[in-house]
């Protein structure tokens, strides 16, 4: 298990209430520091664009390049799980006409809601008003949100997506472009600043390339070191399960040879059927056995195509989201269940006995589905179809009610704070 | 004539004024905070979202009823959810402690309007309603604002995030022009 994000910021924070404390830290710390560079002022921070003193951009690049570089640093050196680390989530064009208007705002107003709290702090009339203005905006946009709710929550959507992502580059290699793009943009802005603002450089700390130095080494040590790989993770990862009322944290593979994490069918025909649960269905097997038979709202995708789901997965609610693959028997859903956990999806669960023994469950009664079993075979579909049907068979669709099958429960809902823990909520 | 020596600026309890940090320093310290955020919490920082929850608080103290009719503050707080439960009204609460305190200590806690040169205080305080009316707006919109998005999704490199930053940027500079004369 890594070291970071700690376990208990993971959970609903009324877990814990200490918590609550740990943020107030960090807000104080992170008022302190916007105070101490001068981002009470309106003045300072609207000079920003007539290129007089580019503080802004020096601040908010500095910190991002910052904190950045010791973020994927940390990840690769597998003391934080950066799966875990909150990643604001891609909605393209909410994302471009808010910050148009947030630009214009922040022209007219010479502030931004963070920096308009620690100027209302020590007492800028501007910044209360800021403030004031803030609250009515925010009031404003709940009432009206209705009125383009659609567009807002489904256009451009892209999940949690990342610039890694987007040019298929490596981490590391990712860092270190933005860490030189940031390094040319502060010898601009220092170009620009000796133009527009009669700065001498000369006066300019020193330090300074140090520090930039320390930047570019990290950010290649961040390359040379990679990104740790799902097996490296995989082999640190410990689970916690319930073991005969008890709570215990056993290692992954033992939590596999313990069958904690394989529910019977009619565990799961019983979790499809709570209102209260979103059940996703991961069918790991070929499409021609997809074809001819498959559970009803089952998504069919391949061993391969799986890590492309993760970041997806990663979003879901986890109060309220299980997460099942499935092959035909266990071993290709063992392998899939391994790669998902080892990426910190919750709550992900295996179909036990797999199709067949779905089948051998609630197929008893269709005559049509023959079983043709063959002594060895891993994996394989032992049954025969009349046709290609998929899910239109009743045995693809049970009816719960019609059921009731004793199985020794094994979902254990595990609560993370979901996506609206993030700075958006 | 000599020039009358200007005097030197004091803040609350007669504290003189300090020289703002070199914004390296100040770019470096933040980066350190919001990594340790990310470290510990796997949150990083936030304003608008916790002013969100304070004005939802506050609907939800007035008009509950309105609150379950409405499916964005239904997400907030509907029903039984208290709207302050979350970690971003810390940080909020914290924030604002700590700019006082480091105005307090360098000499910067006092009452007075930041503006430019030919603008009258009614309209400098206008514009900073106006300004953070837009702002919080487009704030919302974009899930986040300055913090929560550009600083703490920039540093996850986000890619909404970096888009949404030069937006904001865009915008401010497009404006920036027709608004001169406000400022300097």
């Amino acid at each position: 298990m890594n070291l970071f994000p700690l376990e208990p910021f993971l959970r609903p924070l009324h877990e814990n209430p200490w918590t609550y404390l740990v943020f107030g830290v960090i807000g104080f710390f992170f008022g302190f520091v916007l105070e101490s560079s001068g981002f009470g002022d309106s003045k300072k921070l609207a000079a920003q664009f007539y290129f007089k003193e580019l503080t802004v951009l020096k601040v908010m690049f500095g910190a991002i390049v910052t904190a950045m570089v010791l973020l994927f640093f940390s990840s690769a050196l597998g003391i934080l799980d950066f799966n875990l680390v909150y990643v604001p989530e891609t909605y393209l064009w909410p994302g471009i006409v808010g910050g148009l208007i947030m630009g214009v705002g922040f022209i007219i107003g010479g502030l931004c809601p963070g920096t308009s709290l620690v100027s209302a702090a020590t007492l800028k009339i501007d910044g209360i008003f800021f403030v004031l203005g803030a609250l009515f905006g925010i009031w404003a946009f709940g009432e009206t949100v209705d009125a383009y709710w659609v567009w807002w929550n489904t256009n451009s959507y892209y999940g949690r997506l990342t610039l890694m992502d987007v040019f298929h580059l490596p981490t590391g290699v990712v860092v270190l472009l933005v860490v030189l793009m940031a390094l040319f943009m502060f010898w601009g802005a220092e170009q620009l600043e000796r133009i527009f603002g009669k700065r001498d450089l000369k006066k300019e700390p020193k330090q300074r390339i140090f520090g930039a130095a320390a930047l570019v080494v990290i950010a290649l040590a961040t390359i040379v070191l990679g990104e740790p790989t799902t097996a490296e993770k995989y082999a640190r990862l410990t689970l916690t399960r319930t073991v005969e009322g008890e709570k215990i944290t056993l290692p992954v593979e033992e939590v596999l040879s313990r069958r904690l994490v394989q529910i019977h069918p009619a565990e799961l025909l019983h979790t499809m059927a709570d209102p209260r649960l979103s059940t996703i269905l991961l069918d790991v097997r070929s499409e021609a056995d997809y074809n001819l038979f498959h559970i009803r709202g089952a998504r069919r995708v391949g061993l391969d195509e799986l890590p492309d789901l993760i970041p997806t997965l990663l979003t879901v609610d986890s109060g309220r989201t299980i997460v099942v693959v499935m092959s035909n028997d266990e071993a290709a859903a063992t392998d899939a269940w391994r790669l998902l956990v080892a990426e910190s999806v919750p709550n992900v669960y295996i179909l036990e006995g797999g199709i067949n023994n779905w089948i051998a469950v609630f197929g008893q009664g269709e005559a049509d589905i023959v079983p043709t079993p063959v002594p060895g075979a891993v994996d394989r579909l032992d049954y025969s179809f009349p046709a290609a049907l998929g899910d239109r068979y009743e045995a693809a669709d049970p009816n719960p009610h019609e059921w009731e099958i004793e199985y020794t429960p094994r979902i254990e809902l595990e609560r993370r704070r979901g996506p609206s823990g993030g700075g958006c909520g | 004539m000599a020039a009358i020596p200007e005097k030197p600026k004091k803040g609350l309890f007669g504290i003189p004024e300090k020289p703002y940090m070199h914004p390296y320093l100040g770019g470096a310290l933040l980066g350190i905070v919001l990594f340790v955020a990310f470290l510990l919490t796997r949150n990083g920082l936030g304003a608008s979202g916790g002013l969100n929850r304070l004005i939802a608080a506050g609907q939800d103290a007035v008009v509950p009823g309105h609150i379950d009719r409405t499916p964005y503050l239904l997400k907030l707080a509907g029903g039984s959810l208290n709207p302050l439960d979350d970690w971003s009204v810390p940080v909020v609460l914290g924030a604002i402690v700590g700019g006082f305190v480091s105005g307090l200590i360098n000499g910067r806690v006092r009452p007075e309007i930041n503006k430019g040169p030919r603008v009258s205080n009614g309209l400098r305080l206008f514009m900073a309603f106006a300004g953070g009316t837009i702002m919080a707006y487009g704030a919302r919109m974009a899930r986040g604002c300055t913090s929560g998005q550009a600083l703490s999704g920039g540093a996850t490199l986000s890619a909404g995030s970096w888009a949404l930053m030069m937006c904001i940027f865009a915008g401010a500079y497009a404006l920036a022009y027709f608004m001169r004369k406000f400022w300097n």
